[in-house]
Order: C-alpha cells, then sequence, then structure tokens
C-alpha cells in the first residue's frame, strides 16, 4: 500500500483534529501541541464515539462522548479503560500530510 | 555505567512510608536508590483492614498492598523482618540488629507506632495480645478457636472492632474502658450510649469506669482484677489501650522528639537529611492515628524528595468512621460544645438515629452521627471549608435533601444496604461492585472508585453515597481528600488559586498561565483546560483570545452533538414566544435539510435532531436569514429565559412576566458562565414558569418582583433561596446581571450555582448582590462590560465561513 497525500500540516489545527473520508470509514488526523501527527479509526472503541471531536492533550485524545481518553501514538485507552482504536501510519513530509491506510 | 542515585533509606515498611515511595515515584521515578527496612515479616498491607481479616469477613492477601514483585519492579530494595537499631547521623548509615550497615544520603522514618501495654502485673502471660499487626490477629485467631471468654481492655475505636471481631469467631467478649461510655474521643455521652446498647444487643458486655489493677494467671492467664477489687475471668487478653508514637530509635540518634518525632511542614526533622511521617511523627503538636492525614504527609514529603519544593503540610482535621458491619457512626471535628457554641440535635430513638452539629460563629465545629452517617461526608466539607450555615439551619440536620434520589431515599444506612443494590444509576454499578472493586484493586479515593467502576462518573448524584460506601468498607477516614482539592492530575492548584493568579500575575494566554503556575503536563487535561479557558475569559474580557481548541465539542461547533456523531441544532425563542413567521422559517428549514426529529424542548424551544456536521454552516445561515440566533442550548452559559404568560393575557398574571422575560434573555444571551444558566420569570406565585428551580428565578407579585437565586431541577433538585423583592424591571435587570457577574468572577468552572451557594453561604451571596448597593453597581456594570465583547452570535459567524475547517473533512480518499 502506498502513501496517499492528504494534505497540509497546516490544514490541521494544533491540538486539534481533521477528519478523512474513507469507503470503510472516517479516520481522524490529529495534531500535537508539538506538532506530532497521528491517525485513528475516528471511532471510540467504547461506544463508537467520533474521537476527531475530542479535546487534544499532550499525546491523547479524551472522547467526547463518555471521556474515554485514548493515546494518539498506538490507539489504546488509557488504563483502567480498556480497548484499542485502530491506527493508521502517518508522516509530515515539507508540511504535507501522508497516510498509509492499515488494510 | 550506573550513575551513581542518591540513596533513600526508609525505616518501616507501612502505609505512611510506601505512600511516601509511590508519590515519590510517581514525581521522579529515576532519582533515587531506595532501601526498606520493615521490622514485620510481610509486604506492605492495609492495617486498617486487619479488622475484617479479625472477623473473617477477609483475607491477609486482601489487604496486601504492594506485593514483593512490586518493590522489584521498581528496584527497591526490602530487608522484610529486619529491625533497625541503629541511626548513626555523623557517618549517615543506618545499623540492624544482625549487623547490617546501609549508608543513606537522605533517610525516611516510617516507624508507626506501639500499641500501649499497661504497666500492669500479668502482661507477659501466655493469651495477652496485642492488637496492631497481622501476627497479633493471627494468633487471636488461634486463640478464639481453644478459649471461651476474651476481654478487650480499652474501648476506642481499635477495641471495639477487635472485640466485635472476636465475638464474630464465637467467642463471649467483654470490653473493659476506663471512661463510662465507649469511644469518647469521638461520641458524646448519648451517641456512646446508643452505640453501647447496639453492641450489648450483639452480646459484648461492658465493663465501664473500670482500671485494670492486674492480669491474673500463672503461664496462661486466666483474668483480670480491676482496682476496685471485681475480679473477672477470661482466656484471653487483648490490648487495645491506645498507641504511642514509636520514638526509641529516632530519640537514641538525638533527633527532636515530644511525643512524636517533631516535624515541620515539609515533613522534616532538625536534621535536614532526614523525614519522617506517619504515626510516627507530631507535626504542630498533634499526632495522627487515621490514614488520611498520613497520606497528605507522605504527599508533602515525597514532594520534597523529588526536590519540587512546593507544598505544605498544615495539619489535618480528621472524620472517624466505626469499622463494625451493620453499625452506622461518624464523627468529625470538635463535637464537645463550648460556651459559645451551639448545638442542634436530632434524635429519633425508636430508629436509632442520633445526629448532632455543634456550631461557632454560624459555621461547623464538630458533628457526631449515628444511625444515619449518611451526610457525613457533606457535614466534614462544610466543617473544613469554614461554610457559613446561617441559611440552612433550618434543615441542615436532615441532611442534604435530594428529591431526584430515584427512590433512593430511605436507603439512608450503607451499612445495611444489599450488595445487589444498584447504586449507580447512570451506569448499572451495585454496591458489591463497588465494594469488591476497592478491596481487589486497593482502591481509596472517590476518583479511584470512579475510574475503576464508573460508578459517580457521569452525573454524580450518588457521590455521597459512594462515599460513604468507601467510608464504611475501609473505615478510618478513608478519603485523602483535602480542603484544597486541586483541579485536576495536571496540577495541584485549587480553583481559588489559580482565580487570584490570573490578575495578580497578569496571565492573557493558558501556555503563560501554565508556565506560571508549574503544570505538570505540557497542555493539560480535558479536565483543566476547560476551566482555565474560562477563568482567562471571565478576567480579560475583549483582551483573551478564546481558545478553540480547549473548548468541548459542543461549544466549539456551536451545537450539541448525539449519540451517532450527528447534531441537535436550536434556534434562541425569545422568552419561549414565537410567531408564524418563525414557525413557517423553521418548518422550511427542517424540510429542506430533511431532519429526522423536531422536538419541543423544556426550555420553551424548537430542537431540530439529526442534523450532519457538514450541513450545520449551511442551515444556519438559512437561520441567520430568518432572523434566528444561536440558543446556545449546548454551552456553559446562558440557555434560556422561560416565562409563562403574566399580565398581558392572563387573569392572574401580576406583571408583564413575558416582557420582562425577553428583556432579561436580550440582556444575558451569549455570555459565558462555569455551568449553564438557566432563568425563568412567572407572573405570579402560581409559578408556572417553575422560577424557582432556576439559576435565578423571577416570580412577580403584586408589588413587584421576588428574586430567587440558586435552583437547579434534574441530577440535584433543589429548590432557590429567597435573595430579595425590588420594585422594578430594571432592578431586576440589575440584580440578574450583579448576581451572573459575581457568580461568573468566583465560582469553580463546572459548579452549577446551586453547589456554589451551598458552598459560599447565601448570607455571603446576599451581602455581595443585595446588601452592598455600590458593589452590586459595579458587578452589574462588569457584566455589560463583558457582554460588549460576548454577545456575538457564532451561528451568522460560522455561516459566513469562521471555523469552516471543523466542519468539513480534509479529504476523501475513495
Amino acid at each position: 500500500m502506498n502513501w496517499i497525500q492528504i494534505g497540509k500540516l497546516d490544514d490541521i489545527p494544533r491540538q486539534g483534529s481533521r477528519t478523512v473520508n474513507t469507503a470503510t470509514g472516517e479516520i481522524a488526523l490529529f495534531r500535537s501541541l508539538s506538532d506530532e501527527v497521528f491517525a485513528l479509526d475516528n471511532r471510540c472503541p467504547h461506544k463508537g464515539g467520533p474521537l476527531a471531536q475530542g479535546i487534544v492533550h499532550g499525546q491523547r485524545v479524551t472522547c467526547p462522548l463518555h471521556s474515554w481518553v485514548i493515546e494518539l501514538e498506538t490507539g489504546a485507552a488509557v488504563a483502567p479503560d480498556v480497548g484499542c482504536a485502530h491506527r493508521h501510519d502517518i508522516k509530515v513530509e515539507s508540511g504535507i500530510v501522508f497516510i498509509k491506510l492499515k488494510a | 555505567m550506573e550513575k551513581n542515585k542518591t540513596r533513600l533509606v526508609v525505616i518501616g515498611n507501612g502505609m505512611a512510608g510506601i505512600r511516601t515511595l509511590e508519590e515519590l515515584l510517581k514525581m521522579s521515578p529515576d532519582e533515587y536508590d531506595i532501601t526498606v527496612f520493615g521490622a514485620e515479616l510481610q509486604p506492605n498491607y492495609n492495617r486498617i483492614l486487619l479488622s475484617p481479616v479479625l472477623s473473617g469477613e477477609m483475607e491477609f492477601q486482601d489487604t496486601v498492598l504492594n506485593d514483593w514483585s512490586w518493590y522489584q519492579e521498581h528496584h527497591i530494595k526490602l530487608h522484610a523482618g529486619k529491625t533497625v537499631s541503629k541511626i548513626d547521623r555523623h557517618r549517615c548509615v543506618v545499623e540492624t540488629e544482625d549487623g547490617l550497615v546501609v549508608p543513606y544520603d537522605r533517610l525516611l522514618i516510617a516507624t508507626g507506632s506501639n500499641p500501649i501495654i499497661l504497666p500492669v502485673p500479668g502482661i507477659h502471660l501466655s493469651g495477652v495480645i496485642a492488637y496492631r499487626s497481622i501476627d497479633d490477629v493471627e494468633k487471636m485467631q488461634a486463640a478464639a478457636k481453644v478459649s471461651k471468654r476474651a476481654v478487650v481492655i480499652g474501648g476506642g475505636l481499635l477495641g471495639l472492632e477487635a472485640a466485635n471481631g472476636l465475638a464474630l469467631q464465637g467467642m463471649e467478649v467483654a470490653v473493659v474502658h476506663l471512661c463510662d461510655w465507649p469511644m469518647e474521643r469521638q461520641l458524646d455521652k448519648v451517641g456512646g450510649g446508643l452505640l453501647q446498647e447496639a453492641l450489648e444487643k450483639r452480646g459484648l458486655k461492658f465493663y465501664l469506669a473500670r482500671q485494670t489493677e492486674a492480669i491474673l494467671g500463672m503461664d496462661k492467664v486466666r483474668g483480670l482484677r480491676f482496682k476496685d477489687g471485681e475480679e473477672i475471668a477470661a482466656d484471653l487478653v487483648v490490648m487495645a489501650a491506645g498507641i504511642r508514637p514509636n520514638i526509641a530509635l529516632a530519640k537514641a540518634a538525638g533527633i527532636h522528639c515530644e511525643r512524636g518525632i517533631v516535624v515541620n511542614d515539609t515533613m522534616q526533622t532538625y536534621d535536614p537529611k532526614i523525614y519522617s511521617v506517619g504515626e510516627c511523627v507530631q507535626h504542630r503538636g498533634q499526632t495522627y492515628g487515621l490514614v488520611a492525614p498520613l497520606f497528605e504527609q507522605a504527599k508533602v514529603a515525597a514532594n520534597h524528595l523529588a526536590e519540587y519544593g512546593r507544598m505544605r503540610y498544615e495539619g489535618s482535621s480528621v472524620s472517624t468512621k466505626l469499622k463494625v458491619t451493620g453499625i452506622d457512626l461518624f464523627s468529625a471535628g470538635d463535637f464537645n460544645a463550648g460556651p459559645q457554641d451551639e448545638e442542634l440535635l436530632l434524635q429519633d430513638s425508636a430508629r436509632g438515629v442520633y445526629k448532632k452539629l455543634v456550631l461557632r460563629d454560624n459555621k461547623l465545629r464538630g458533628a457526631v452521627m449515628y444511625g444515619d452517617t449518611i451526610d457525613g461526608p457533606w457535614y466534614f466539607q462544610m466543617l473544613r471549608d469554614g461554610t457559613d450555615v446561617s441559611e440552612m439551619r433550618e434543615h441542615i440536620l436532615f441532611g442534604q435533601v435530594h428529591l431526584g434520589d430515584a427512590g433512593r431515599g430511605g436507603a439512608a444506612s450503607v451499612a445495611n444496604m444489599p450488595d445487589t443494590a444498584e447504586v449507580c444509576g447512570c451506569n448499572g454499578v451495585c454496591k458489591g461492585a463497588i465494594v469488591n472493586a476497592i478491596v481487589e484493586k486497593k482502591l481509596f479515593t472517590l476518583e479511584e472508585v470512579r475510574a475503576h467502576t464508573k460508578a459517580s462518573s457521569s452525573c454524580g448524584s450518588c457521590t455521597g453515597l459512594v462515599e460513604s460506601i468507601l467510608a464504611n468498607t475501609l473505615g478510618g477516614d478513608y478519603s485523602t481528600k483535602s480542603s484544597k482539592q486541586s483541579i485536576c492530575a495536571c496540577t495541584d492548584a485549587t480553583h481559588e488559586e489559580i482565580r487570584e493568579a490570573i490578575p495578580r500575575q497578569g496571565l492573557k494566554t493558558l501556555p503563560q498561565l501554565m508556565q506560571a503556575l508549574d503544570w505538570k503536563t505540557p497542555d493539560g487535561c480535558h479536565k483543566c483546560r476547560p476551566a482555565l479557558n474560562f477563568y482567562l475569559l471571565s478576567a480579560w474580557p475583549g483582551e483573551y483570545q478564546d481558545d478553540n481548541a480547549s473548548r468541548f465539542i459542543n461549544e466549539r461547533v456551536h451545537a450539541n452533538i448525539q449519540k451517532d456523531g450527528t447534531y441537535s441544532v436550536i434556534p434562541r425563542i425569545w422568552g419561549g414566544v414565537t410567531s408564524p413567521a418563525e414557525l413557517r422559517s423553521i418548518a422550511d428549514i427542517a424540510d429542506k435539510y430533511q431532519v429526522p426529529t423536531v422536538k419541543i424542548t423544556g426550555g420553551q424551544r424548537i430542537d431540530l435532531l439529526g442534523v450532519s456536521k457538514e450541513n450545520l454552516p449551511k442551515m444556519w445561515g438559512d437561520m441567520v436569514a430568518a432572523g434566528f440566533v444561536s440558543g446556545h442550548a449546548y454551552g456553559k452559559s446562558l440557555r434560556t429565559v422561560k416565562t409563562c404568560v403574566g399580565a398581558e393575557w392572563c387573569r392572574f398574571g401580576t406583571q408583564d412576566s413575558t416582557g420582562l422575560g425577553i428583556k432579561v434573555e436580550k440582556m444575558t444571551w451569549g455570555s459565558w458562565t462555569p455551568h449553564k444558566f438557566k432563568i425563568a420569570v412567572s407572573g405570579c406565585p402560581r409559578n408556572c414558569a417553575e422560577a424557582t428551580i432556576k439559576d435565578f428565578g423571577v416570580v412577580c407579585v403584586d408589588s413587584g418582583y421576588e428574586i430567587h437565586v440558586g435552583g437547579n431541577g434534574g441530577i440535584k433538585v433543589r429548590v432557590t433561596d429567597f435573595l430579595c423583592k425590588v420594585a422594578t424591571e430594571e432592578e431586576v435587570m440589575e440584580y440578574c446581571g450583579a448576581f451572573m457577574q459575581v457568580y461568573r468572577e468566583e465560582a469553580h468552572y463546572l459548579d452549577r450555582t446551586a453547589p456554589w451557594i451551598e458552598r459560599v453561604g447565601l448570607a455571603y451571596v446576599k451581602q455581595r448582590v443585595v446588601e452592598d448597593a455600590a458593589g452590586r453597581a459595579e458587578l452589574y456594570a462588569r457584566f455589560l462590560e463583558s457582554q460588549r465583547y460576548s454577545q456575538d452570535d457564532p451561528w451568522k459567524e460560522r455561516a459566513h465561513g469562521k471555523d469552516a475547517h471543523e466542519y468539513a473533512p480534509l479529504a476523501t480518499i475513495a
């Protein structure tokens, strides 16, 4: 699978998120305060809430539905909650964001 | 190549010392090379839970807090079963009985206390046991199998728990006590009497006002003799006559001691390399034998060992809960009324209920409760906050009345609640699940229970019950909640400290604020960011740039998120009064966007549900064109102003309630508040607009307008407090603006007006808004000034393209 060009890093708000529509659902792209980027399925492992709408803090996002906290790097919920949101590979080159979808 | 770490030696493997290590490892995991010496052979266990172990309700394994593996994981060298015999402060080493010598750079003495052994003949006979460690408990359990009569010397907290435990093992038990009633340190005469009666019903016998002269027997104990000559038989004697701080080691090393090892507010002894925490310590003249103060001390000591140097221990006030199954007993503060104190009493002997509150200057000084203790934590919190309770006097003894209790009202006795009873209605958590989690996962605080079971983590209405279950399961004082509660885990700062620092230090942005107050995380968390954003907004109207990324989704996108990720849209309908043209516009818009559900709301507005995020800006464009503004139905903001028709139409109407309601709404819409704010204006005392459950409610009367504040319908139904009566509409507006402004400037984020008023006291609110006319005018002016910058329709801005990135995906991949 190849890297797919998505858009500019600056189009993702810092400490925020943008979504990408795909045939199999939405992907949430996150940008931390220090400009690191992450990509997860836009579905909270709890009850499918839109993670892209959550508050981003550190390298985590809090789901807006029931406040589960998800690690952006791995997609794993923070203990004691248990669950994992599917993650995707993402990189930034020269200010452009690329993702590689997990099959 | 290992860097030379600072060497920390801990003398004592008990709760206070190990808690200090837990806190230290959280803050500075790699700073120290740690060695622990524990006289007992077991790993770190919860000594408070020895009582249920004795009574057979728990196993020892359930009490273990940190197993051997914990020490290994954290590279802590534990010497269990080794007693330190000497501290050499010149060479900075400790020596054990068997000749081990270990150097230290920092030393933490956590030697706890020793049980007081009465200086009477016979204490060395077989069958005489203290009650301090798991070894003692095992001896008692073994003795219970072969002995018949037990006598417990000491009718305090520990003695009664021991007596109860032995009785449950099938022994005949008697309790000997110096005073006229049991637990005289926590209970007054009446409370003590009720307790005695309840315990006697369970078969315990009491010998009160008796002093033991000698323990009788040859090799084995056979009885006791009192000073008055009376003798009683016993083949097991338990010493539970109190504890003394274990200071022998410190004293021998030349460290200053009085009753305990004397420490200052940073938990250091007179030797700055040596810290001390726990029962062995004396701080500001006080020693402590309950767990919560020790945990507070541990946090402070860890803070200094980690070289953060910020915290001070200022002493603790404590509450006590007896850990005897089926008996509810709670005590806090100083319940002995002095000459200038007042006592409020509630006694219902048939129900076995006794409550006493001691007040001084309208503040709680002490509380004793027997039988119905569910409000214990509430009284204790008010005691610590120094809340003025003068406005609550008439009903304070009846507790926090929660009409919205979901039928729980009768089950005030947590002790007798069955395990299957549902405690948390939002998340479906029953008592048994909570108790199991507390025991299995070693939980100590409300926050931990919330995290592990979800109980009380959603709406919070069962918080009182959950706290009572915690207290009941753990006994003593479980709560590590000091009256100085930080706003979240990112900081030690309280709401007050933050609000005060913002203007004083001129902090105008979130990063500035976090840096100035030493935030522990780079950019906070979902709890503190919205709170700080609000505090900055209310402190600097017009200057502070609102931080979108710190707003909860609803406020960021100006619509209410639903369970499937669609949104609901509620346009503002002033005072609940609409028109055919408006209704037609809403209907047309609903048709155009094929809105699945149209619903009338409790706030007298219309809700369009199921709108996709992409459609929001377009729909708003249509709304704005039709003359609507955002209803702010989603925000910590002014929500609605409900009205009932008044003098315009109603035969009972005394004033123009709808007209006034519309004026008030036009003044207040768009304002951001610590939590949602609801207003209503009723045309007469029949109160058809339900003004008396609103944050600010107006009831029109013939001679003017009654103003009511602090009501909440919903989670915790609370009726308003009457504030005052005014004569004109202009005054209503002024009082409304002033009340909202003092709430905005001073309440904690996420406190509705009800908990805020209960915390600061109605008398305070009255003073600021009613009595201080000049102050009220200033508050009103500040409110209006703030509105100049707030009263912008967010829908209009977004219909014209603001924040477009929130509503559209970045890309679409085939």
